[in-house]
């Protein structure tokens, strides 16, 4: 069959074969075919391990399991390995044939119930057969012996508890001479102690303790024996297992460590490692060496071994010893301090997994120190990694310069190179973060400016460095024009007005720009058009290309810059001021998720305020945003829209925060409230109207528009979270509280009737009754039926009864469901008649009455 | 799934690059020998090199069982193979490290399946006899 198969030359032929071969065996299946199960049995694992199913094929393992013979046993056991694992179900029907095999007398066939045993059992299983598999322990064969150990691991891991019963017979297994079943034995003993510490206080003790680093050392140093000889070290899986067990042994126990400190020399110096086998050995020495309580000379020992491996030629040997040093760091920083260079190296070798892990290193070894130099290397590698790579260096270059730069000028000077090479790969909040730096640093405008602008001119296809530099020239456009603040380290440079505004037209125009990029170019525009009044009709121009944009945000932003620059001249230099600076302990308070404790008021100085107008609108303003953030319900997001709002940045709906579906109505109300709050400061140069037609300061007022207009285009959500802010206490219409009393409704000597009542969310006009009626004589009712009827205005619908025999005395009661919808609501009170009717003794009884008394405002 | 993806990821591996990948949170340990791949899937605490020891251990007993093993042994006796690494690894861990106890282990097995072999064709060719 499986020559067929492999003649098939297409995918298609193949399945053709497959389904063939699975009919033939289903039909012998069904016939309980003996004869050729076994052969079936195979021909259903090559089909599965092509990835068909084959789950018709599982009881057949069951049955070929069952059967007597050792070649059906041996497949029947292969196929339930393969074709089935521990979640089915049907294993637990093997849990009988495994208990047989494993008392069989055959041992081969004990082994092969341990080894299936071994590989899929479930924890059911496994506490069933444990005791089974505890004696097998003990087994004279050491075959059996071996492969009872390995299944106790298991048996373990998946029951925990049962941990305590392997432990005496797992310490007879470490003295054993046999190697399979030392090795095996170790590995038990190592699994225990890490599942239970009671093991691992009884495997500590010196008597156990000496007797495995007896057997260490034998090892080490026995002489050549052909069986066990790799590369010409005897047993080296030996070797690393017994290493491992002391690990587990020696961690947090100083005085299990100085038993093994001297084999640990021993081990570690005299192994050879030119081969594969020797390093692997030395590898897991140095690992345990690490782990175990200090001793400063195995420290050294080990840091210089990690040292060789460094520089060795073979790459998987680099691999693990960069792997090392990660855990080494922790213990002993100055030494790994001392293999920098080589470290640095790897980070640009050509094997991605080695690249990987050496960045990593190299991020865990930065320090205000070595920041600077480090930092320069990987700019410089920057450039040359290739695509997937670069999105991890990148993020880690930005984070390590966030974290330890040691001055602002370095530290724009660094990001302004990351974004140029790699901005695209830069994530918003770390240019926003930047943006906040380049604010606080007012004395570096000038200087960053400038630079932004050069870089501009090389780099544009780097979106970020794009939207920082049109943020900044929108800012600081005349101290690039007139060369303020210049530094001695600048080259000189003349930009005219209109080179900055090219610079921003051909933000606008790139093909690549999204519309993040070219809402701010328009705020940029704007700003300009004021700073550089000379340029003020190209500006125009360029801002009325995007009039009719499909973008809303850029309609919207384009028409009102339009009607800012032709007819509002006379407040449009107060409009685009120069913005007060970010306050960064805010910003980074919000970043990392923490609400501000106190309202912030911008501390730092605007620069040239021609009227003081700007700087208390935008304390309320920012007042008023961190009010929105107490209410938000995600602070980190909102830390987000807080900095994107002022930025002029917030085009994306998905921003709108959960507090817009809140406060639908009640926000217009409460709108018009707070614009009257909110005009005061800038009432010297507008009326409401022209709020509602202009563009403050912040860009805020866009996004009060935004929330009137019926179309929500983003950058509403901390306006409405305003609004929220604005209605903590008023209560909300959909408030289902008991705001209305409960009436008796009707009552006489032998019946009550109670009304309570309750308004569905979002309509007034309706009111829910939910009516009890309580029976107060000796006598049981039945056949109960409540009727009513109600006056025209009112529309009245009754849910059926909860039941219909009333019991008596008031021992229980019916209810049943009323909604009434009042289209004179407000004006006419609710008013009922009803008519209720029982039977009473088989007699049937009806009481009349009309309700007066329902509550005024139903 | 888990194989399409592996190979994936592997077969794009240059020859020179280390016998290591980082795979969903695991790390997997790959030995190449002429056209056949030898994977295998290990925790962060295992040691990478003794993984590839123990590679290196199951195709020198694969060797020496078929005398200089290649591709097509092992697809056409899949099932060999597979007994053959039930009496190296069992639950993932190490069961033997003599070359020379594994293959006493597997000849005895085989003989066994042998020897049932036979008994059943004879008994066959008893009951055909008879029912002539």
């Amino acid at each position: 069959m499986i020559r067929s198969i492999r003649a098939c030359k297409t995918a298609a032929e193949e399945r053709a074969v497959v389904r063939k071969e699975c009919a033939a065996i289903r039909a012998a299946i069904n016939e309980n075919d003996q004869d050729y199960r076994h052969r079936n049995l195979a021909k259903l694992m090559f089909i599965h391990m092509l990835g068909y199913p084959t789950h018709f094929g599982q009881m057949e393992c069951l049955k070929s399991i069952a059967s007597a013979g050792f070649p059906e046993k041996r497949i029947g056991y292969l196929g339930l390995m393969l074709l089935l694992d521990e979640r089915q179900e049907v294993l637990m029907l093997v849990t009988n044939s495994l208990k047989q095999d494993l008392n069989h007398t055959n041992q081969y066939i004990v082994g092969l119930a341990l080894c299936a045993l071994g590989n899929i059992c479930s924890a059911e299983m496994a506490r069933d057969l444990a005791p089974e598999v505890e004696r097998l322990l003990q087994f004279r064969d050491p075959n059996i012996r071996k492969k009872a150990a390995l299944c106790s691991i298991r048996i373990i891991k998946k029951v925990p508890d049962l941990a305590e019963n392997f432990i005496n017979p797992a310490a007879a297994l470490l003295k054993e001479k046999h190697h399979g079943v030392l090795i095996t034995g170790i590995q038990l003993v190592t699994d225990i102690c890490k599942v239970s510490t009671e093991a691992l206080e009884f495997f500590r003790k010196p008597k156990c303790l000496d007797g495995l680093v007896k057997t260490l050392r034998d090892v080490v140093n026995s002489p050549y024996a052909p069986e066990y000889d790799i590369a010409g070290i005897t047993d080296p899986f030996l070797h690393i297992r017994l290493l491992k067990l002391l690990h587990v042994l020696g961690q947090g126990d100083a005085d299990a460590s100085d038993c093994m400190n001297d084999i640990l020399a021993q081990v570690a110096t005299k192994t050879e490692s030119n081969k594969n086998a020797g390093n692997a050995i030395l590898y897991e020495c140095v690992e345990t060496i690490m782990s175990i309580e200090d001793n400063g000379g195995l420290r050294v020992l080990a840091i210089n071994i990690l040292g060789r491996f460094l520089s060795n030629r073979d790459n998987n040997i680099r691999y693990v010893a960069l792997n090392m040093l990660m855990k080494a760091i922790t213990v002993d920083a100055q030494a790994v301090q001392r293999h920098r260079a080589t470290i640095l190296e790897c980070v640009k070798d050509l094997d991605a997994s080695i690249r990987k892990r050496a960045l990593e290193l190299v991020y865990l070894l930065v320090n205000e120190s070595n920041v600077k130099p480090l930092t320069k290397e990987l700019i410089d590698y920057l450039e040359i990694s290739d695509q997937e790579f670069k999105g991890d260096l990148t993020a880690k270059i930005c984070s390590m310069v966030e974290k330890f730069s040691p001055d602002k000028i370095w530290y724009i000077d660094q990001m302004l190179k990351v974004l140029s090479e790699a901005g695209n790969f830069v994530k918003d909040e770390v240019w926003h973060a930047l943006i906040v730096v380049i604010s606080n640093a007012s004395d570096l405008h000038g200087y960053t400016v400038r630079a932004l602008y050069r870089a501009v001119q090389t780099s544009i296809e780097q979106e970020s460095l794009v939207r920082v530099a049109i943020w900044c020239i929108g800012e600081y456009g005349d101290m690039l024009v007139n060369n303020v603040g210049v530094l001695n380290i600048e080259d000189p440079i003349t930009v005219t007005e209109s080179d900055a505004v090219d610079v921003v037209e051909i933000a606008i125009k790139h093909h690549s720009s999204d519309i993040t990029t070219k809402a701010m170019a328009m705020v940029a525009l704007l700003k300009l058009s004021s700073r550089f009044p000379s340029c003020s009709e190209r500006i125009r121009d360029i801002i009325v290309q995007n009039k009719g944009s499909l973008v809303l945000e850029l309609q919207q932003r384009s028409i009102e810059f339009n009607s800012i620059v032709e007819k509002h001249q006379n407040i449009r230099s107060t409009l685009v001021e120069r913005m007060p600076v970010l306050d960064e302990a805010t910003f980074s308070g919000r970043r990392a998720g923490s609400l501000p404790a106190t309202v912030s008021t911008s501390s730092g100085t605007s620069l040239n305020l021609p009227n003081g107008v700007a700087k208390p609108a935008a304390a309320p303003l920012v007042d008023l945003l961190d009010l929105s953030s107490d209410d938000a319900p995600v602070p980190s997001s909102s830390g987000n829209d807080f900095l994107q709002d002022l930025l002029g940045v917030d085009v994306s709906p998905a921003s709108v925060q959960p507090g817009t579906s809140q406060a639908p109505k009640a926000g217009t109300d409460v709108l018009l409230d707070l614009l009257s709050i909110g005009s005061p400061p800038v009432q010297n140069n507008s009326t409401p109207s022209d709020i509602l037609s202009s563009s403050q300061d912040n860009k805020s007022s866009v996004a009060i528009l935004d929330g009137l207009s019926p179309a929500p285009s983003g950058g509403a959500a901390s306006m409405i979270d305003l609004l929220d802010g604005f209605v903590p206490n008023s209560p909300k219409p959909e408030d289902n509280g008991p705001a209305y009393p409960s009436i008796v409704a009707f009552e006489s000597s032998s019946l009550i009737l109670t009304f309570n009542f309750s308004k569905p969310p979002g309509n007034p006009q309706t009111t829910l009754i939910q009516a009890t009626f309580t029976n107060l004589s000796p006598n049981v009712y039945t056949d109960f039926v409540f009727q009513a009827a109600v006056p025209k205005f009112l529309q009245l619908h009754l849910d059926p009864a909860s039941g219909n025999t009333l019991p008596a005395s008031g021992n229980g009661s019916i209810t049943q469901t009323l909604r009434v919808t009042n289209s004179q609501h407000g004006k006419k009170p609710l008013v009922m008649r009803t008519r209720i009717a029982y039977k009473l003794n088989n007699r049937d009884v009806l009481e009349e009455g009309q309700i007066n008394n329902f509550p005024r405002d139903l | 799934m888990v194989i399409r993806e592996l190979s994936g990821v592997i077969l794009t591996r240059g020859p020179k690059l280390c016998n290591f990948v980082e795979w969903r949170g695991y790390k997997v340990v790959y030995k190449r020998y002429a056209s056949l791949y030898f994977c295998m899937c290990i925790d962060q605490e295992d040691n990478e090199l003794e993984i590839l020891e123990i590679i290196h251990h199951y195709v020198e007993i694969l060797d020496r069982y078929f005398g200089s093993v290649c591709e097509l042994d092992l697809i056409f006796n899949f099932h060999k193979a597979y007994y053959i690494l039930d009496e190296i690894l069992i639950a993932g861990e190490l069961q033997e490290s003599s070359k020379k106890t594994v293959a006493r282990l597997i000849a005895a097995q085989d003989s066994l399946v042998e020897t049932a072999k036979e008994q059943a064709s004879s008994i066959s060719n008893i009951i055909a006899q008879a029912t002539k």
